[in-house]
């Protein structure tokens, strides 16, 4: 039995804005494993970053995490630390890698400066010994002549590489949860594919848990071991990856996996299309989020929140249709919709 | 086959597991009031306490420079050598100058051609740094880089000096006067008009315009000047107290308005002597300087705010 | 060809970077649009496939080559003939923010190109407006709403309505769903499908995300640095993938498969994408390529067509 190493548990945050309260994210629990990798997909809306946001407390003004979210680490909730523990904690223990290396790094200070940093601010290793530390971190990471780059700034650095910068700050420390945020998102195709390939050699290597967040399916079929859907702010289905890509449980899920188009699809049938936009979270819909954009919306539908059932092991839904008393119905049955119904 | 995990509801409805066949073809509605550019920022505008407090009293005070001249039954020439350097009464409400005259009509009449310079000479500025600016900013290029050549030579020249100079070569009425003080003005906006257009003309609505077959002149009228015209009104707002007080002081220097007009600053040139002994004849004009620069400038500021679009929300 | 309806011969659009350095935006690059057809450009940042397709409807005034639009030169088009190009080509934006005018309603945006080409009276203008709106998808009721009352999905739809007004034969997709949630993607690429066989459009269609070029073109054009490397028509361009930077693209691109991720070997191609700056003298792939001969460093490879239909730039295939 693997060890649990991160539990989140009913986990709600909000922003105030002028407009009135935003609800980010409502109400999402899951666990992280050691050595394990899973992905939180979903789109703009979702609640995904937010989510990923809060594991490391990243949430400001006017951004609030509700006082009944609780998030473990090593038995302890994360969410109650005052400013020292999080500090020791974040780069140590938890590490985050953003989609925008170049606005999370400081463009005036020199690459090697920035990752020599994590190091001095968690260890007591002396400048020689940090040294050698950090160009051993950036030859890991496939940065060539990385004595000279550590001389160099960010601006120097192209894309993919200024990604590699942020994975060697993130990973110097070695911590046990590396959290992705969209890391590949703004990469070209070529160079995304070598900074994925370098995340799941450095998983392996520091037998790290990774947590996964983006959009694209592909790279959730290649990265990730088990999978949180996420809309409108909550967890709709979560399972291993097989389980969601090949019996995917949750209208929103299939919708999603057939939006994308399979290399070796007929070309004449028609991408399937979820009519209409992400919901309001200005002021959520008191049943399922996604229920109005959903075919096979019922009555209860839109007036309760739909439970979490479990089906299969690990593999959870949050559907009204899973329950014994809701008609049965095949996902997989071609719905036949045009564009605009 | 499936279990629940969280709590459950006991109550079903009857209707709880029938497809809901009501199909929202509204999908698309948007169901928020639709409120333009213009009428979100004056929301945001109204909010600003202080701005609108400005723009009260700056009303009031051109109401005030139109009637006022009449309202105190004195005429603001006539002389009146019996009533000389009387402090305010009930007979004149801001008293009298050195020459008898009534106060209060003078300091209206005087508002008239501070005020007329301030934001007169504003307009001239901004439409021709607008027509600079946007031409130069548009066409780009060898045409913008000699334009802007040029604007950094009369930019470099002291203002002050250009001003002193004109208005020493000239006559001095409220025309020349405003020529004097536009000379150099329209520079600042003429600059901020240009980065504004040289930002808009990478956007892709431009692409579009102009893969539409639109002409120049179309993109510029249609497409720039919209996007422009918020910045404009905000430098206008804030340009108007510097022209009054340049007038101000080229009246120190004995080069602004000449009698028997009047302005604020002349009226504080010609009263800044007795300053020890008729203190309320500085007083009156200062005041009324201090209050309409005030003014302009926390209107300006309220303007800038709410007409930033980054700024809504 | 009286069917191609656009013909793109060595074209190429240069700018300047620097004192006396030239950014090869597009290079020397050949290809010809059929009536109805719709032809995939796909490539990485910096490949030129942008410049290309601005270039072609006249964004950017071309350094060399023609582009030949129903056979005739655009180059030599008086300003009649210009206006009446505009009429018939037309364009679609990466950017659904940048795209529309924040200052101007939905139906003024729409009403654009019916003004200046002075189509219709003012009645009718709305009428044809509230017949785009509904083309797209959307209500009559959006006409008087401003751009920043709406999703990117659905302002890409007023972008492409305003593109349609004025009854195009040609449209420059340009990276038109690079920006949306995935669900939405799907919603336009329907759309466009549509849209296309409703009104016998032909489309460039310029985007770097491969399946979604498949899907909707019939052949595929793939850029690297500014030129075209190969060119066939899509199941051939799948199948008997010729160029190695094709191969490389295809191995790289994540399918949303997990059985077919497992078994896949991965050809991943070494370092970033070189700047189109200071280019090699050979061919450009050279330095990332893991087939490279000795001739692939000095000698640029000719872009030819190898098979019916397939055109590659590499030497493997000489």
């Amino acid at each position: 039995m693997r060890k649990k190493v991160l539990e989140v548990q009913d986990l709600k945050v909000s922003f105030h804005t002028y407009s009135g309260e935003v609800q980010a994210v409502r109400g999402v629990s899951f666990d992280l494993f050691e050595e394990e990798t899973i992905a939180i997909v979903g789109e703009s809306g979702s609640g995904k970053s937010v989510t990923a946001k809060s594991l490391m407390k990243l949430i400001h003004d006017p951004g609030e995490i509700k006082p009944s979210s609780k998030v473990f680490i090593n038995d302890a909730n994360i969410l109650e630390y005052n400013t020292k523990k999080l500090n020791e904690f974040r780069g140590t223990i938890v590490s985050m890698i953003f989609q925008d290396a170049l606005a999370s790094l400081n463009p005036t200070k020199r690459v090697g400066y920035q990752v020599a940093q994590s190091l001095k601010l968690h260890t007591d290793l002396s400048n020689t010994e940090i040294n050698t530390r950090v160009l051993e971190m950036m030859n890991q990471v496939n940065i060539p002549a990385p004595e000279r780059r550590i001389r160099q700034y960010p601006h120097e650095f192209s894309g993919g590489m200024r990604q590699r910068v942020m994975i060697a700050m993130a990973l110097i420390n070695n911590p046990k949860i590396l959290i992705a945020d969209e890391p590949t998102t703004a990469l070209d195709v070529t160079v995304q594919a070598q900074i994925l390939k370098l995340i799941k050699k450095m998983q392996v290597q520091n037998k790290m848990s990774v947590i996964m967040i983006t959009h694209d399916l592909g790279v959730v079929a290649g990265m990730a071991e088990r999978v949180l859907v996420m809309y409108g702010g909550m967890i709709v289905e979560s399972g291993t990856t097989r389980d969601i890509f090949y019996n995917p449980k949750h209208p929103y899920t299939w919708a999603l996996l057939n939006s994308v188009p399979k290399l070796n699809s007929d070309k004449s049938e028609e991408l399937y299309s979820i009519k209409g936009s992400p919901p309001d979270l200005l002021s959520p819909p008191a049943g399922c989020p996604f229920a109005p954009r959903c075919e096979h919306r019922m009555g209860i539908c839109n007036r309760l929140m739909p439970p979490k059932y479990s089906s299969e092991d690990q593999h959870t839904v949050s559907c009204w249709l899973m329950n014994d008393k809701a008609p049965k119905v095949d996902l997989f049955k071609r719905i036949e919709v045009g564009y605009n119904g | 086959m499936s279990k629940t995990i969280d709590n459950q509801v006991d109550v079903y409805l009857e209707d709880d597991f029938k497809f809901d066949k009501n199909v929202s073809d509204d999908l698309e509605t948007i169901s928020r009031e639709s409120l333009t550019y213009w009428q979100d920022a004056f929301r945001r505008l109204k909010k600003n306490k202080a701005a609108i407090a400005s723009c009260i009293i700056l009303i009031l005070m051109i109401v005030m420079t139109i009637i006022g001249p009449y309202i105190s039954g004195y005429s603001y020439t006539e002389v009146d050598p019996m009533a000389r350097n009387q402090t305010p009464s009930a007979e004149h409400w801001f008293g009298t100058d050195s020459l008898g005259r009534d106060l209060f009509a003078r300091t209206w009449i005087a508002g008239r051609v501070s005020m007329a310079i301030g934001v007169i000479g504003a307009l001239v500025n901004i439409t021709v740094g607008l027509i600079y600016g946007g031409v130069a900013g548009y066409i780009g290029d060898g045409a913008d880089k000699l334009m802007m050549r040029i604007v950094e030579v009369i930019g470099s020249v002291p203002k002050m000096l250009v001003i002193i100079l004109i208005s020493m070569i000239l006559k001095p009425t409220l025309t020349s006067l405003i020529l004097a003080l536009t000379l150099t003005g329209w520079i600042g906006a003429a600059r901020m008009v240009r980065s504004q257009v040289l930002q808009l003309k990478n956007f892709d609505f431009v692409h579009a315009s102009i893969a539409l077959g639109s002409s120049p002149w179309r993109i510029i009228k249609k497409h720039m000047f919209p996007n422009v015209m918020s910045t404009l009104i905000i430098i206008t707002t804030l340009t108007v107290p510097g022209l009054i007080f340049a007038e101000a002081f080229l009246s120190f220097i004995g080069l602004g308005i000449q009698s028997p007009n009047t302005s604020w600053g002349a009226m504080c040139a010609e009263s800044q002597q007795m300053i020890l002994f008729y203190p309320y004849q500085l007083l009156v004009p200062t005041i009324l300087i201090s209050i309409t620069m005030l003014c302009f400038n926390l209107l300006g500021d309220g303007l800038r705010d709410a007409l930033d679009p980054k700024l809504r929300k | 060809m009286a069917k191609n309806i656009l013909e793109v011969n060595n074209l190429s659009k240069y700018f300047r970077a620097g004192k006396k350095k030239v950014l090869k935006a597009v290079d020397d690059v050949s290809f010809a649009i059929e009536k109805g057809e719709t032809l995939g450009l796909v490539g990485e940042s910096g490949c030129g496939k942008t410049t290309t397709g601005r270039t072609i409807i006249d964004l950017y005034n071309p350094n060399g080559g023609e582009i030949l639009f129903k056979g005739k030169n655009i180059s030599e088009f008086s300003k009649k003939e210009m206006l009446q190009f505009r009429k018939e080509c037309q364009i679609i934006f990466q950017d659904p923010y940048a795209s529309l005018n924040g200052r101007m309603t939905v139906k003024t945006i729409i009403k654009e190109g019916l003004d200046i080409h002075n189509m219709y009276d003012e009645k009718e203008k709305d009428e044809k407006v509230y017949e785009l709106l509904k083309l797209v998808g959307l209500n009559k009721e959006h006409a008087n709403r401003f751009p920043h009352e709406f999703s990117g999905g659905q302002r890409q739809r007023i972008g492409i309505a305003r593109a349609l007004a004025i009854d195009p034969e040609f449209i420059v997709c340009d990276e038109p769903i690079s920006a949306l949630d995935v669900s939405i993607q799907a919603q336009i690429v329907n759309l466009l499908i549509n849209l296309q066989k409703q009104l016998g459009l032909t489309y460039l269609f310029i985007a770097h995300d491969l399946s979604m070029v498949k899907h909707i073109s019939d052949r595929i054009a793939v850029m690297y640095l500014g030129s075209i490397v190969e060119l066939a028509e899509c199941d051939e361009l799948f199948e008997n993938t010729l160029h190695p930077y094709t191969e490389a693209l295809f191995a790289a691109i994540p399918i949303a498969d997990p059985d077919i991720e497992d078994a896949r070997e991965n050809m991943l191609i070494e370092g970033d994408v070189p700047s189109p700056i200071d280019l090699p003298k050979g061919c450009k792939f050279y330095g990332r390529c893991k087939k490279a001969i000795d001739k692939c460093k000095d000698v640029r490879p000719e872009f030819k067509e190898v098979k019916e239909g397939h055109f590659v730039a590499c030497h493997l295939c000489d």
